[in-house]
């Protein structure tokens, strides 16, 4: 080995193209132009959007609603903490809870024979090619009560139950379970379509019924996931029941709703953070439930 | 020369020993103390059943002659729809209106987001990020809270009408995408950024030229998928008369309240 070959210079391969001298970085934004272009565009699209909504944020600023923000919000402090309103609070927290969970377990009554419905691995007639007309038409049929289910916002369906059975729980209840019903029973049904159904169809083409096949095909080998959404599910459940005592459910929202009527601003105080904490604790349960359960 | 002796290795003996026929076991206890699965499963019975139990449900008020009438009446109520050219337009309004407080409370969301979302990211191993707990806290509290709570409170010094319900979703909204913007930071690739770091560029440009570029698409795909969640939030806010959709519905904020 000659160490004198290190010392030449490189002879490049004619094959490649000759080395460019550096690039020099450019001064400024070369999307300069563009950026602008496209900012002032959307601002001039903003336009519109502030007169319909009727965002005039100096409104907040002007002396009399300054006045009462300011009063309200400096009567956040002191929190209030006597043992009467404590009791209410632990008793409202729970109906809060014990309203969610209501709800889904009766959603669930709704949504998994739907789902057992809706589900395309189930038919028999589909083993072979084409599924048959009327199973088709069934299975579209359920599809759209449940899409009708879903799409109407629980606290709508509040609404139409306080009228119905007046005041309390049991319009929160059944809000839930309705909306909870058609979104449990729509992702049931695809969670089961998603995985392998080979097992399924092999159970079902072997003379077995259509509830053993999903007993033992269907169901071991999606439990987990159906588990999971159910506890996020629940975890959802559990916000938004407190949004529905504002509609007179009961629960943290109607006393939150009662507080801020009557501006009691160390009341709305303690409810705003008890109810974010529930929330939270909420969160890490199903956070914890679902990772055990994966 | 010496060959190296070759060692045996030992021969895996268990496939031989195994029976052809396991005999035949009883099948594992229902309940066992150390079951996980059992524990949970009676924890889960016993919160179903105190919740049936304590709240007091009147499914005698559901399913009493009166409920059904009073359900027949509204439902009946429903035909034939009201088609008059005021209530239309009425309702054409209520859904623009609802289109532009959605857009325009993500829209400030978004920026809102983007800007807690820096503080409450460590964005390089050097950046001390002392900021980023409190900011942190303060976009769960942001977030825990609901359109509709948001919609209530800001009604004290906003008023009724869409201006509250804007504020509302872009309060909320800016808890939820913060937090999403903020982890879509950490977990970008930090090459780029460190070599402009080794050059001494400011943390400003930084930001600018090798994160921002980066996470872009990812922070535009979040932004407009809660736009689309944002329009139905907008679309029920009316219930507490903060604009929207719902202010058209007639049974709502202006005869409940």
């Amino acid at each position: 080995m000659s160490a004198s070959a290190s010392h030449l210079p490189i002879a490049r391969p004619s094959g490649l193209p000759p080395v460019r001298p550096l690039m020099k970085a450019p001064a400024r934004d070369p999307a300069f132009a563009a950026r602008v272009l496209w900012l002032s565009l959307a601002l001039v699209l903003l336009w519109p959007l502030c007169v319909a909504t009727e965002f005039r944020l100096w409104v907040l600023w002007e002396p009399e609603n300054r006045k009462v923000t300011a009063n309200f919000v400096s009567s956040f402090w002191p929190l209030v903490y006597n043992a009467e309103f404590l009791a209410m609070l632990v008793r409202e927290t729970w109906r809060t809870v014990a309203m969610a969970t209501a709800g889904v377990t009766l959603s669930l009554v709704l949504a998994v024979p739907l789902s057992l419905l809706a589900t395309r691995v189930l038919s028999l007639s589909a083993l072979s090619g084409r599924m048959n007309r009327w199973p088709a038409v069934l299975r579209w049929c359920v599809r759209a009560t449940l899409i009708v289910l879903r799409s109407i916002p629980e606290l709508i369906w509040a609404l139409v139950f306080v009228r119905v059975v007046g005041l309390g729980p049991t319009a929160g209840v059944l809000a839930i379970a309705l909306t909870y019903g058609g979104m449990l029973g729509k992702v049931y049904a695809e969670i089961l379509e998603s995985g392998e159904s080979h097992a399924a169809q092999t159970l079902m083409r072997n003379g077995s019924g259509r509830l053993q096949a999903f007993v033992y095909a269907l169901l071991p080998s999606h439990a987990a996931e159906l588990a999971s959404y159910t506890v996020y599910r629940w975890e959802c459940a559990i916000r938004s029941s407190v949004v529905l005592g504002f509609v007179g459910a009961g629960g943290l929202g109607q006393q939150l709703d009662n507080s801020m009527k009557m501006f009691n601003g160390g009341e709305v105080a303690t409810l705003l953070l008890v109810f974010i904490a529930l929330v939270g604790l909420a969160d890490r349960v199903s956070a914890w439930l679902r990772k055990a359960l994966a | 020369m010496t060959l190296p002796t070759v060692v045996a290795a030992p021969v895996a003996q268990t496939s031989s020993q195994e029976v052809a026929h396991p005999p035949y076991q009883l099948p594992p206890p229902i309940f066992d103390a150390r079951c996980r699965a059992c524990w949970f499963t009676a924890a889960l019975m016993v919160l179903v059943v105190a919740s049936f139990v304590s709240l007091e449900l009147d499914w005698a008020a559901f399913a009493s002659m009166e409920a059904a009438r009073s359900m027949g009446r509204f439902v009946a109520e429903f035909f034939p729809p009201d088609l008059s050219p005021v209530f239309v337009n009425k309702v054409a309004w209520g859904a623009w209106e609802t289109l532009a407080m959605s857009a325009l409370g993500t829209a400030i969301a978004a920026l809102l987001g983007l800007a807690l979302a820096v503080p409450a990211s460590r964005l390089s191993n050097q950046d001390s990020a002392w900021l980023r707990s409190p900011t942190r806290w303060l976009l769960n509290a942001l977030r825990a809270i609901p359109e509709l709570v948001w919609a209530a409170l800001l009604l004290i010094s906003a008023g009724l009408g869409p201006m509250a319900g804007t504020l509302a979703l872009a309060l909320h909204t800016s808890g939820v995408l913060g937090r999403l913007f903020a982890e879509a930071m950490e977990n970008v690739p930090t090459g780029p950024g460190d070599a402009l770091r080794t050059q001494g560029v400011g943390p400003l440009r930084v930001f600018a030229y090798a994160t921002l570029p980066q996470v872009l698409p990812q922070l535009m795909s979040y932004t407009l998928y809660r736009w689309e969640n944002n329009i139905r939030a907008a679309a029920v806010l009316g219930v507490v008369g903060a604009g929207g959709l719902a202010s058209c519905c007639p049974f709502t904020w202006a005869c409940s309240k």
